[in-house]
């Protein structure tokens, strides 16, 4: 076995160039069958994290933007009445506040960087499953001072570090003490750009409404359905279409299936390319036939049957598509590795697509070596040795 | 002249009193139109050690011959007997082994793999025999020795002169201690100091007690040799052995 190896890097050594262009073909097939196959998993499973992280018993409540909504504002009561629901097991509301922030009082009244203010309460982070990077969030002890929690985005725009030393925000005018740095929220990207301050501190300062635009509601697990049936009624018992309940994990889940579409048909285009650089390595291989009649003929003469001529030829292609192959599994795997990372994606390299990519390899050099091994041991030797 | 001999019966298994090589009616035709008759009912039989000079036109059908009696090719009909086994009979396999195993074959074109080490070329001699490799490389060494090129083991062949490529080709044919040699205008693409070298090494291997074929186009060389088989248009048309002088 080791001996046709040998013979067969040899005769691919001495046209290194065809053989390395034929390998490369296969190569590239095979890199981004198992990348694709890679990446797919990587970014599944950083979306079933953050699913995880979010939790699927997580409503959302806003009122409706269809036709007819008004202020998109939900009734002043509905946390009260969503608290009322038996299933409900925790809520937080989030208030718009008509205010601009800036670092400092000297920042010119039109660079607000898109930050928003929002009013909440101090159940907002345990209701989205969120954590703090600095500092503290939002208690009922500060619930109603001019006090503020930064999200993970607005800090960085607002250029917070950390809070040592303490940093003040210039809000509507007024100067507010930060209390704390958010880590990034599950799927909540627009409380990631806001600067959080309490409900009551909101309309006491701000003289915010506190009709709420969000309502976020932990439900038990066991009845998300049901309680999602209701919860538009109980909040809103004249307009309950006005009311829109989403549960974010569904979106992340939807996010997922598409992504899985995708995978399929970049799939495709790998076994594509996989064809092509089979194409090539048959290709390769005929040509070799052609060329090699004389040494065809002389192995023949030196005691070679067709059987040997045969195999010859077929290892000789299959060496090619596993070099190429091998090449192609490392190369996917590296592009994986440095897109997963850069996607900061914890990097899944399924077993199948290493398994899967050698054997689609070596399939393929058998495929592809078959036919021109076959020509090869037809060969006539006398023919291939007579005097030119 | 062509006097008949008693054929000899067919037998599978070789036979020590056997000749080396029998052709009995043999004829090859290859198809094509018109077809081509190569060979045309020629029976001939060449003794154990016995050395042959081969004559004829060119495309009179001695390579043809030569490779019907090497069992690269098989006859269109008559029959085909190396030490007293029909070749008929036998399997594509057994024929390669009795390639692999008893005939060495000498070209006109050397036939040498480019880019491989002359040891390596000659080793191949062995490639499909079971020898291992480094049982070959050290026999390779040992004939190479033996031809005069010990020290020209490691080089390529585009590194050496035509003769010396050829002694590299003989080398091969040698390497597995063939019981027959069949050279096919081995002298062909050399000058006369080179053809000269190569023919001493051919009576040397016949002194050893080898069975020898030459083609050669060279009257000189012929002249020297003990049998001269003269083919003309695919026909036996002269068979002289030397009387001692
Ligand atoms: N494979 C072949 N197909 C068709 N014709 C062939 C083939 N091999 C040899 N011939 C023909 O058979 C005749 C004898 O060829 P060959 O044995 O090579 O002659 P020589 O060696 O004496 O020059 C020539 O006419 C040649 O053209
Ligand atoms: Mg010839």
């Amino acid at each position: 076995m080791s001996e046709l190896v040998r013979v067969a890097l040899g005769a691919l050594a001495a046209r290194k160039l065809r053989s390395f262009l034929s390998a490369l073909g296969i190569a590239i097939g095979i890199a981004s069958l198992v990348s694709v196959l890679g990446l797919s998993d990587s970014s599944k499973s950083a979306l079933l994290d953050q699913i995880g992280a979010l939790g699927t018993n997580l409503l959302t409540v806003e009122a409706g933007t269809g036709f007819g909504a008004g202020d998109s504002a939900l009734p002043e009561t509905a946390v009260a009445s969503a608290s009322r629901v038996a299933t409900v097991e925790a809520t937080a509301a989030v208030y718009s506040v008509d205010a601009a922030v800036y670092r400092n009082d000297l920042v010119p009244e039109d660079q607000t960087g898109g930050i928003r203010v929002i009013g909440t309460d101090p159940g907002l982070l345990e209701t989205l499953n969120g954590g703090m990077a600095h500092g503290s969030f939002l208690t009922e002890g500060t619930r109603q001072y001019p006090v503020a929690v930064v999200g993970s985005v607005a800090a960085e725009r607002l250029g917070i570090r950390d809070l040592d030393p303490a940093v003040m925000l210039h809000i509507g005018g007024r100067w507010v003490e930060v209390l704390g740095v958010l880590e990034p929220f599950a799927l909540a990207a627009e409380l990631d750009r806001a600067v959080l301050i309490g409900d009551l501190a909101a309309e006491a300062y701000f003289d915010a409404e506190l009709a709420p635009t969000v309502v976020y509601v932990r439900v038990d697990e066991r009845y998300i359905d049901e309680t999602r049936d209701v919860l538009a009624g109980t909040i809103d018992p004249e307009n309950p279409e006005e009311v829109e309940i989403s549960r974010p994990s569904d979106l992340l889940e939807a996010q997922s299936a598409a992504e899985s579409s995708f995978t399929g048909l970049f799939l495709g285009l790998g076994a594509v390319a996989l064809l092509v650089g089979g194409i090539g390595v048959a290709n390769v291989m005929v040509i070799g036939v052609i060329e090699r009649r004389s040494e065809i003929g002389l192995r023949r003469a030196i005691g070679a049957t067709r059987a040997h001529i045969r195999r010859q030829f077929l290892i000789e292609a299959l060496t090619l598509a596993s070099l190429g192959g091998t090449a192609g599994v490392l190369l996917g795997v590296a592009v994986t590795y440095v897109y997963a990372t850069a996607q900061a994606w914890r990097v899944i390299i399924p077993p199948v697509a290493l398994v899967g990519g050698l054997s689609a390899a070596v399939a393929i050099g058998v495929v592809a070596g078959l036919y021109p091994a076959i020509r090869a041991a037809r060969v006539s030797p006398t023919e291939a040795l007579r005097s030119a | 002249m062509i006097g008949p001999e008693a054929p000899t019966v067919a037998r599978t298994a070789p036979d020590p009193s056997a000749p080396a090589i029998e052709l009995q009616e043999v004829s090859k035709h290859y198809p094509g139109s018109p077809p081509v008759v190569a060979l045309d009912r020629v029976s001939v039989r060449i003794d154990r050690g016995e050395m042959v000079a081969v004559v004829g036109q060119s495309g009179s059908g001695k390579s043809t011959m030569l490779h019907v009696m090497g069992t690269l090719d098989g006859p269109t009909s008559g029959t085909v007997l190396i030490e007293g086994i029909d070749t008929s009979v036998l399997s594509d396999d057994r024929l390669a082994a009795i390639r692999g195993r008893r005939v060495g074959f000498v070209f006109q074109r050397f036939f040498l793999l480019a880019g491989v080490a002359v040891i390596d070329n000659v080793a191949n001699g062995l490639l499909y025999t079971g020898a291992t490799r480094p049982q070959r490389r050290e026999a390779a060494a040992a004939v190479l020795e033996r031809v005069g090129l010990g020290d020209r083991i490691w080089h390529r062949p585009n590194e050496l002169s035509g003769g010396e490529t050829q002694r590299v080709a003989v080398a091969r044919a040698l390497v597995h201690e063939p019981a027959f040699v069949l050279a096919d205008e081995p002298t062909g693409n050399l000058d006369s100091a080179s053809s000269a070298s190569i023919m001493d090494l051919f009576m040397s291997l016949h002194d050893e007690g080898r069975t020898i074929v030459v083609i050669t186009h060279n009257e000189d060389i012929a002249a020297t040799l003990p049998r001269r088989l003269q083919i003309l248009d695919g026909r036996l048309h002269d068979d002289v052995r030397a009387s001692a002088n």
